[in-house]
């Protein structure tokens, strides 16, 4: 493999700054990271700045502005590979639920001048606005999922990250199924994996962080959730959390709206 | 000795928690039933004591209750969502590791499972041990962890006297009782009498245990009882498919409009296969770390209701959950027996609990039969049907 040590950049947009804090919490692997990769322009982390242009660009957060969508245009001009991290980056996160209201009216209702407020009608993902080179889906993303990435595309490998349901974490971990044991309503048969099934194994239904798996059936799974009796308003709610936007999500959300 | 002419004893549970302590001495790992986060598990276990006592269950299509109940006993509930599977094929699997660089490098490979114990393996677990022995031990091919733990492997049956609402292994030649494929077999018996154990030893390690233990021979009352228990677990259990007719009916029906009807309501989620004791796939992963001079390689449990699991050069060739439905159902109870010799299913019923969404393979098996498309299409047409995109 290449012994020249990749440029990394780390860029926030609307978010809660969970998934920078998931490198950050790298701990033991951040200092085999610095060996292997220089992190050139990581704000959350550090102050010092090398200027781009960058190998790999990681985004964190959705664009909700005027700003952001040319912000993205100028990362993508500066980089080799962009990786989208997070449900925000990925589907435009909770924030996504402003696509659903007429957000000038909350404007209005909540800042004292609201003509001070240049925000866009919808949070998007960042591959909505440019070319992206991978996602990471989750709220917060994995740690060891992002690691895997980074070092697949330093190696140059596929990264592994199974698009499969969340199912199939609970039944390597050992998590009696919550849905069938206990009549918790989860989203895991229908979101894809990535957290180590973590609410099924504190007896929670999935909230679907990780966005929609391949190939989700979301009107079967709210079909059966209706006729245990799940109301409507409750399932909207269900796929309208941190994935609001992903499509699966979306449009099953607008049935019971 | 034919099993019918073996004696067959009478043992208490003091003499079980004698026979664990044994085992354990002489370095067995021991596996059983425990209660856990709300089910049944099969999980190792330190003491006799730790296996579940007191629970009766309740299952139906896509649920699962556990009650507590002082006169139930140590194995009166049919299967969890596990199966012994899990420990002679593991979920996670490191097959090796490498460390070194790309000239110079050192693989290591995991050392081979311990000997164990299975505590209260019933009839359809022994029937899948025996399909999956030929999946891993027959042909070019041989899982040698499989065949490591399999070679010092102790297997403590129990008769099932309790089949779930979803069992239905007298639909197959096994039934509740199993009868080959056991070292020790164990009938409970718990009524306001007592608790105790119809045994029959099979293998000598436990026929000079039983011997040692001066254990009571069962006498012909205790035999009757022992029968009759097991004769009211299989009038429990209602026929519900025909093994050998579903395996033509469904050669017949790979176009039926029934696979597009399921595939509304299937969420291809896996649940079933990984509940499954016989379903048997996997797949490799290969994990690298940063500076690229540690690699491991892991075998997972797949399934071929996950996208990637069909994915070739080109795409997937199962991309619909219709062409994932029947594949999975086609090859249990159809292609099975073309590749292995036997049905792909045991009648466990784990695959009917533990959908979330409650599809019953029966009923879905039994929607086809009550309208079949008609008779066998020749191997040509059938294939020229697959290229036309038929998934």
């Amino acid at each position: 493999m290449s012994t020249e040590k990749k440029k990394l950049a780390v860029w926030k947009f609307a978010s809660c700054d969970g998934c920078q804090l998931s490198i950050l919490d790298c701990e033991d692997e951040l200092l085999l990271l610095a060996e292997h990769i220089t992190i050139a322009y990581f704000p959350e982390a550090t102050k010092s700045v090398i200027e781009g242009p960058y190998d790999i660009s990681l985004i964190e957060g959705s664009v909700t502005t005027p700003h952001d969508a040319i912000k993205a245009l100028e990362i993508r001009k500066n980089s080799k590979t962009v990786i989208s991290i997070g449900a925000c980056a990925t589907s435009g996160g909770i924030q996504a639920l402003r696509n659903y209201i007429k957000v000038s009216k909350y404007v209005k209702a909540v800042y004292a001048k609201p003509e001070y407020v240049d925000t866009l009608e919808t949070s998007t993902a960042i591959a909505d606005h440019i070319p992206v080179d991978y996602e990471l889906r989750g709220c917060p993303i994995n740690k060891y999922q992002l690691l895997e990435v980074l070092a697949s595309f330093i190696v140059g490998k596929q990264p592994n990250v199974p698009n499969q349901s969340v199912c199939i974490e609970c039944k390597l971990n050992g998590n009696p199924c919550v849905a069938v044991a206990r009549g918790e309503p989860c989203l895991g048969p229908v979101t894809q994996a990535g957290c180590g099934a973590l609410c099924p194994h504190y007896y929670r239904g999935c909230f679907g962080c990780y966005g929609p798996k391949e190939n989700p059936n979301t009107s079967a799974l709210a079909q059966h959730l209706s006729e245990y009796g799940v109301m409507d308003s409750d399932l909207m709610r269900l796929f309208r959390n941190f994935n609001s936007g992903a499509p699966a999500f979306r449009e099953e959300s607008k049935k019971y709206d | 000795m034919r099993s019918k002419d073996r004696p067959r004893y009478v043992l208490t549970v003091d003499h079980l928690r004698g026979l664990f302590d044994e085992l354990s001495d002489q370095g067995y790992e021991q596996v059983g039933p425990i209660f856990r986060d709300g089910a049944i598990m099969l999980e190792k276990i330190n003491s006799f004591d730790e296996l579940t006592l007191g629970y009766l269950e309740q299952q139906d299509k896509g649920s699962y209750n556990l009650d507590q109940h002082p006169d139930a006993g140590y194995f009166q509930y049919s299967v969890g969502p596990q199966s012994f599977k899990k420990f002679l094929n593991p979920p996670r699997r490191k097959l090796w590791e490498a460390n070194g660089s790309s000239s110079n490098f050192e693989i290591t490979v995991p050392e081979r499972p311990a000997k164990m114990v299975f505590w209260g393996v019933r009839n359809c677990d022994i029937e899948a041990i025996r399909i999956l022995d030929k999946v891993f031990l027959e042909g070019a091919y041989v899982n040698d962890w499989y065949q490591a733990a399999k070679e010092d492997l102790l297997i403590i049956a129990v008769g099932c006297t309790h089949p779930s609402k979803n069992c239905f292994c007298t639909s197959f030649d096994s039934g509740p009782m199993p009868y080959e494929g056991y070292d020790l077999s164990l009938v409970e018996v718990k009524d306001g009498a007592g608790h105790h154990f119809i045994a029959d030893g099979k293998s000598d390690l436990i026929k000079h245990w039983l011997n040692d233990t001066e254990a009571q021979l069962a006498s012909k009352d205790d035999l009757e009882i022992a029968s009759r228990t097991i004769e009211e677990a299989i009038d429990n259990m209602p026929i519900r498919l025909n093994p050998k007719e579903a395996s033509e009916l469904l050669k017949t029906n790979l176009e039926h409009s029934h696979w597009e009807q399921v595939a509304s309501r299937c969420l291809s989620c896996a649940n079933c296969t990984l509940v499954c004791p016989t379903c048997f796939c996997s797949t490799t992963e290969d994990i690298t770390d940063i500076s690229g001079d540690h690699t491991e390689r892991w075998l997972t449990w797949d399934s071929c209701f996950v996208g990637d699991f069909s994915y070739i050069h080109g795409g997937q060739i199962r991309p619909s959950t219709r062409s994932r439905y029947r594949q999975w159902m086609t090859h249990k109870l159809s292609n099975w027996y073309d590749q292995f010799g036997s049905s792909g299913c045991v009648g466990c019923g784990r695959c009917i609990t533990w959908c979330p969404v409650g599809i019953d393979i029966t009923e879905e098996l039994a929607a086809i039969n009550d309208n079949p498309v008609g008779p066998a299409k020749d191997k040509k047409s059938r294939g020229n049907e697959k290229h036309k995109g038929s998934t």
